[in-house]
């Protein structure tokens, strides 16, 4: 075998002093990197397998591991990195399309930090929360065209709504490239907190439909687990267009990962490959889509909102607008910074734009177009905290998807490596060894507790700002002010500089 | 009555339990390091059991009708009357092994601690006068072994 080129990232540091050989690390690390030595009676190590996911370090009793990136460097180098250098080692001793998990995680700007918030200072008051009614309830769906009807009457035959206690709900992860647990967490606090969460492409599985009040079915490229009772089960119907991830890219969930329980859900054979094409191939056009908004409609008697997810990409504008023409009650646009179960590298890193100027160009356009109010927005892609929810709404959204903020929340470590089927934090795995790391009850509890301190943090900066309802918030870009950014960067936000 | 109820389904067979139960017993005043460092460690009183991707801690089920107690031939092995409790008095233990020998379950074992003078049977005593909550239930980091409360005495 020629020389393997690639020397490991990571160094895992045992204390000697600290380790008490109880194996722990060893039982808990799926690579292989800890190994107990029968001869010497104590634990060993591998460390050119791991990948810096922290299993063992936060399960070690004693405190006894650290994992730290290795010191050994190539000569600097500002153009050929040492990342840049080991991707051509890798492909030249593969042939492989490199892969890799999560969003982004290029050091481009982070528009959300470029954008600060108002306040009321004396001519205005602030609002306390604690003290007063704070009104956070939205309804995704398509509002009807004026307030009042023919008879001068508040109009109250609405279209299908989503009624979502607070903005925020959990965005597409199937099963397959999450476990069934992690699913189980998802749907238990959405119902906890009266949102929904989206069960990707990869069906429903049969113990999640009692919490279909809560759930988003998606329809993708693969019509994985679709059929009537599906369509039926949730409370909104989500076609997907595309993935901020990998935008123009299908998915592939290889046969192994195609367990029992995949099988069922996904209504294909156990062990097959499960590919979701790039296209629709039914979908060429704006018409095309429209037929399948209006296909789906039909099948759930318009009784629930259909909407359609896409990608941030350089026309999202123009694509959003069809998509609202396509009868679509809302529309998910999911940035470049999205996250994914397993995406080619250089896709992820290099397709795509920041979901802060798609989601203004989108609220812009539909605005100029007088048809913003036939769709709601759902902006994804990175929503790290309550602060880019708030952001998001001033932007244009009507509510924001969190994929990765919630596996974070679970326990997931952000190694990267969920195409591995091997993830230690057991979110992104089949194996049923690791899956069932993730306890639904401890999961469920800490997103409730996650959203629900962005629940109070996002009413603490609205009532900041003499707002007591998210409604008046919506598109209202005077309360944001932009700092560092271009003239141009400004001007597509709609955001004037700090000071102005 | 208190028992530690084992949840297979998401036990992850790391140990923790048992490195913890065996740490606070043999030298309940000692961080978990120091525990170790014993030159005698007393055994645990709960066993993680694995094949394959199953994996599940036992311990002592404080039987209402206990083998142990009844084939003691000291009066060592007792069971509280008002908490239920089945504990092994060390001091009276004369360590026959009869008890070991008796549990169906598996669940008592020979051990020796770091002051003990001889070995004496060891098994899990719900943390009595050592922790409120038993050691392992509170360390468990998944929440798979789950202390219930039974009416009466078992």
């Amino acid at each position: 075998m020629a020389l393997n080129l690639i020397r490991p990232q990571f160094i895992v540091e045992r204390d000697r002093e600290r380790c008490i050989d109880c194996r722990v690390c060893e039982n808990q690390c799926a690579n292989g990197v800890h190994r107990w030595d029968q001869t010497r009676r104590e634990m060993t190590l591998d460390t050119s397998q791991c990948v810096n996911c922290h299993r063992c370090v936060v399960m070690c009793p004693t405190e006894a591991l650290t994992v730290v990136a290795t010191p050994h460097r190539f000569r600097d180098n500002a153009n050929w990195t040492d990342k840049a250098i080991y991707e051509i080692y890798h492909q030249a001793a593969t042939g492989q399309v490199l892969l890799t998990s999560m969003g982004n995680d290029r050091a481009h700007h982070i528009y959300w930090d470029h954008l600060l918030l108002n306040a009321c200072q004396v001519t205005n008051p602030p609002i306390d929360p604690l003290r007063e009614p704070m009104e956070l309830k939205t309804f995704v769906g398509a509002k009807p065209d004026r307030l009042l009807n023919q008879r001068g009457e508040i109009e109250d035959d609405l279209p299908p709504q989503v009624e979502l206690e607070i903005p925020v709900m959990f965005s597409a992860m199937s099963l397959g490239s999450i476990s069934l647990n992690v699913h189980k967490a998802l749907a238990r606090a959405a119902q906890e907190l009266g949102i929904c969460y989206n069960t990707g492409e990869g069906g429903l599985h049969k113990d999640l439909r009692q919490y279909g009040k809560n759930t988003i079915v998606q329809v993708a490229s693969g019509r994985f687990g679709v059929d009537i009772d599906y369509l039926r089960a949730g409370s909104a119907i989500e076609i997907k267009i595309g993935q901020g991830a990998k935008p123009g890219i299908g998915g592939h969930l290889p046969g192994s990962k195609v367990s029992s329980q995949i099988s069922e859900t996904r209504m294909i054979p156990r062990g097959t490959d499960a590919i979701s094409p790039a296209p629709h191939h039914d979908i060429y056009s704006i018409e095309d889509l429209k037929q399948l908004v209006y296909s789906l409609k039909e099948a759930v008697r318009y009784q629930k909102p259909v909407g359609v997810k896409i990608a941030a990409v350089h026309n999202v504008a123009a694509i959003a607008s069809g998509v609202a023409r396509a009868g679509a009650d809302f529309i998910a646009i999911d940035g470049y910074r999205g996250g994914t179960g397993a995406a080619p590298l250089r896709t992820r890193d290099n397709v795509g734009i920041p979901i802060e100027f798609a989601l203004a160009a989108v609220d812009n356009r539909l605005r100029e177009e007088g048809i913003r109010h036939r769709l709601s927005i759902i902006a994804a892609g990175s929503i790290r905290n309550s602060a880019d929810v708030i952001k998001a709404i001033a932007l244009g959204a009507d509510a924001v998807y969190i994929g990765t903020a919630a596996l974070l929340a679970v326990g997931c470590h952000m190694c990267q490596k969920c195409y591995t089927g091997k993830c230690n934090w057991g979110i992104a795995t089949q194996d049923p060894w690791l899956t069932k790391r993730v306890n639904p009850d401890v999961a469920s509890r800490r997103l409730i507790n996650l959203l629900r301190a962005w629940e109070h943090e996002i009413k603490e900066m609205l009532g900041g700002m003499g707002i007591n309802s998210l409604d008046s918030l919506r598109s209202n870009r005077l309360m944001l002010r932009g700092i560092n950014l271009s003239d141009k960067e400004r001007e597509i936000l709609g955001v004037l500089a700090a000071g102005e | 009555m208190k028992r530690i109820v084992a949840l297979a389904e998401y036990c992850l067979g790391c140990g923790l339990c048992a490195v913890y139960c065996s740490a606070l017993h043999t030298a309940p005043d000692l961080d978990l390091v120091r525990a170790f460092r014993q030159p005698k460690r007393l055994a645990a009183g709960i066993t993680v059991e694995k094949n394959l991707e199953f994996a599940v801690a036992r311990s002592c089920r404080h039987c209402e009708n206990p083998y142990c107690v009844e084939s003691c031939i000291t009066g060592a092995m007792v069971k509280d009357p008002l908490t239920g409790e089945v504990w092994c008095d060390v001091e009276r233990c004369v360590a026959c092994w009869t008890c070991v020998a008796a549990c169906p379950y598996g669940m008592v074992t020979i051990s020796q601690g770091p002051h003990d003078q001889h070995p004496h049977a060891q098994k899990c005593d719900l943390c009595r006068n050592l922790s409120e909550v038993p050691v392992c239930v509170l360390k468990c980091p998944n929440e798979a072994l789950v202390l219930v409360e039974e009416e009466g005495v078992a």
